[in-house]
């Protein structure tokens, strides 16, 4: 049974980079910080290369957002997925936009599955997911993840967490979520958001990234697909979180304890 | 009217604690808008569950269904929709919490709300409500305004104060028209604890790579103070801590009396988790670990050297 696959790709501020708000809290100071792709949407590419190795069939990547954002689809090609839309938009994104949109793209292809992160680490929003797969009447498996370790045999020989159904048409989702680990089932096409848990992602191999740049990269505008683009959350200020006073440094144990026997009294 | 509608949670019968602080936050935003405080209690046998809810001053609506059984989204969305609907609500809130994050967004979508998640605290001026939130790992705190009419949100819930008693709500049956679903509940399996649950504890003792997967010398210490246990995502991915033990981030975020890093670096992914905690604790053999920047007492040194001596410490005081 192949699949036809489309994962969300976003292009965001490297995690390792020191993030600092511009002093009239206008926006984040861009300069010297590094983008990547969401490492989220690092997972979900390699949940759908392995949904494709085990099943065939397609793994399509879409990223929306300005001319930069084609950079995050080539290195998803160059992991080895087969083809990218990057649907140009170059004004402000929200979940309620960038799920505007999706379901355009949706409609165009048709995937059996849409693949996107839990959240991208810039707005940490958590929605798009769920947004989309209500527009799209559609049922949602969220934070999708797997038990075993990342160290585990099954994540070597890169099996992947989510299961298809002998019949092709359903899907097993394995949640962690409050209290436990659920498992639920969901018809196809269906909306998965995955967890950080899900896979280790593989790196691009040399090869890899040469035939990423022959690869279909199309590029649609959002202004053409007729989604509504008003912004519905606006970021008004930005503000550095209050600072923690720390760094005070004990010589041992005995001295710890009466911290936080005698001064702090929380034991 | 500007009323609000808050999303409550039950588990095996009971109403989560979180849910009471997000009807602590429901409490301020009608009061502040002026608005009435609905709440909505989903599931299968939680008619006492429902009945518990009905001291905060809210309305209480219980949907109390076979369909509701499993916390499917799919099938909640819907119910909570028509109750927003029929109430006029155009503030819908819950907790930040799994069931939470899952279900809110996909009720928004459907009420075309817009949405700010784990909000921790109401700012702006009078009925023009914006939401604070943290954004890039919590480096930078968002004020953020919903443009839309209905305004969805979920609440971080150590951040607002569980809900104070109020008059008498009545308790009413919510509506209940489920779809044919295309998702299906399969299995549940309860990860049981006799520790306190993570994000309610007063001591939390977490773990990381330094550990090398040796959690036993921290588990002494949580158990030697009632404590929960927490782990950094190293540890989790490394297999030597179940998932619902991660801090950080993408795991829960804990707001202790006493919260003690043990082997853990302190990357702002980890820290975003835990930096509420009114006392921070840190052991790591590196002195120039970065979780000593944020800890109020440091002690560099070896885990398993320190960790013993303070259980030791612990049991010759109590
Ligand atoms: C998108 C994203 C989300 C993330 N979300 C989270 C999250 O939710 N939670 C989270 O924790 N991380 C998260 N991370 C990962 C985070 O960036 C760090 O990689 C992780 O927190 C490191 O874990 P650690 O501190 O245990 O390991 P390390 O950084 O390897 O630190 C181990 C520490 O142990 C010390 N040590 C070693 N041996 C001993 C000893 N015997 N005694 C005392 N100290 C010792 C070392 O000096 C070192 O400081 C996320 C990363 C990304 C990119
Ligand atoms: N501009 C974008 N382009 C492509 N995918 C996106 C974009 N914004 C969000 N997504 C997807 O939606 C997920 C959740 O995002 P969010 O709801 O913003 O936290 C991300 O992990 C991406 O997979």
């Amino acid at each position: 049974m192949a699949l036809k696959i489309m994962v969300t790709v976003k292009r965001v501020e490297d995690p390792e980079s020191k993030i600092r708000v511009k002093p009239d809290g206008s926006g984040i100071v861009t300069d010297g910080v590094n983008y990547k792709m969401n490492p989220f949407d690092e997972i979900g590419v390699e949940e759908g290369l392995r949904l494709k190795e085990a099943h065939g069939g397609e793994v399509l990547v879409v990223s929306i957002g300005g001319e930069k954002s084609a950079t995050e689809i080539r290195a998803a090609l160059a992991m080895g997925a087969d083809r990218g839309v990057l649907v140009r938009h170059d004004g402000p994104l929200d979940p309620v936009v960038v799920s505007n949109i999706l379901a355009k793209v949706y409609e165009l292809e048709k995937p059996d599955l849409v693949l996107l992160g839990k959240q991208s680490i810039d707005d940490d929003q958590n929605q798009a997911g769920q947004y989309l797969a209500a527009r799209l009447g559609l049922p949602q498996g969220t934070f999708a993840s797997k038990t075993e370790s990342l160290e585990s045999e099954a994540e070597q020989k890169k099996v992947p967490g989510l299961k298809l159904s002998s019949d092709g048409k359903r899907l097993v989702v394995v949640r962690e979520i409050d209290g436990g680990v659920e498992t639920i089932d969901l018809s196809l096409p269906a909306v998965v958001t995955v967890d950080l848990r899900l896979n280790k992602p593989r790196f691009a191999s040399l090869p890899g990234i040469m035939k990423a740049k022959k690869k279909e990269l199309k590029e649609l505008q959002a202004a053409a697909l007729g989604a509504d683009l008003t912004p519905r959350v606006v970021v008004k200020l930005l503000a550095s979180p209050p600072a923690r006073k720390g760094g005070l440094k004990v010589a041992d144990v005995e001295e710890l304890w009466k911290k936080l026997h005698e001064e702090a009294k929380v034991v | 009217m500007s009323n609000v509608l808050i999303i409550a949670e039950a588990f095996k019968g009971q109403v989560r604690r979180a849910s009471l602080h997000a009807l602590g936050a429901g409490q301020q935003l009608a009061k502040r808008t002026g608005g009435a405080l609905h709440v909505v209690l989903l599931g299968k046998g939680i008619g006492e569950a429902g009945k518990s809810l009905s001291t905060f001053g809210a309305t209480v609506h219980v949907a109390d269904a076979e369909a509701l059984a499993a916390p499917l989204a799919e099938a909640h969305a819907p119910v909570v929709v028509e109750l927003a609907r029929a109430i006029g609500a155009t503030w819908l809130g819950a907790a930040a919490t799994a069931y939470g994050k899952d279900l809110t967004p996909r009720a928004a979508a459907l009420l075309d709300a817009a949405m700010a998640t784990e909000v921790i605290a109401f700012t702006g001026e009078g009925a023009a409500v914006l939401f604070r939130r943290p954004m890039w790992a919590g480096n930078v705190l968002a004020d953020v305004e919903l443009t839309t009419a209905v305004k969805a949100f979920t609440i971080r819930p150590t951040e607002f104060a569980a809900a104070a008693a109020g008059a008498a709500g009545e308790v009413k049956a919510a509506a209940v028209n489920v779809p044919t679903l295309k998702s299906r509940y399969v299995s549940f399996t309860e990860v049981k604890s006799e520790r306190p649950e993570l994000t309610e504890a007063r001591v939390v003792v977490a773990g990381g790579r330094g550990t090398k997967g040796d959690f036993k010398p921290l588990e002494a210490l949580a158990d030697a103070l009632s404590g929960a246990m927490g782990a950094s995502r190293a540890a989790v991915d490394a297999g030597w801590a179940p998932n619902d033990w991660q801090v950080g981030q993408t795991g829960k975020v804990v707001a202790p009396d006493l919260y003690v890093a043990a082997g853990i670096s302190g990357a702002i992914q980890h820290v975003a988790g835990m930096k509420g905690s009114k006392v921070i604790v840190a052991i790591n053999k590196d002195p120039e670990a970065p979780i000593f920047q944020i800890a109020d007492y440091g002690l560099v040194g070896d885990l398993f050297k320190i960790l013993p001596e303070l259980v030791a410490k612990v049991k010759a005081n109590h």
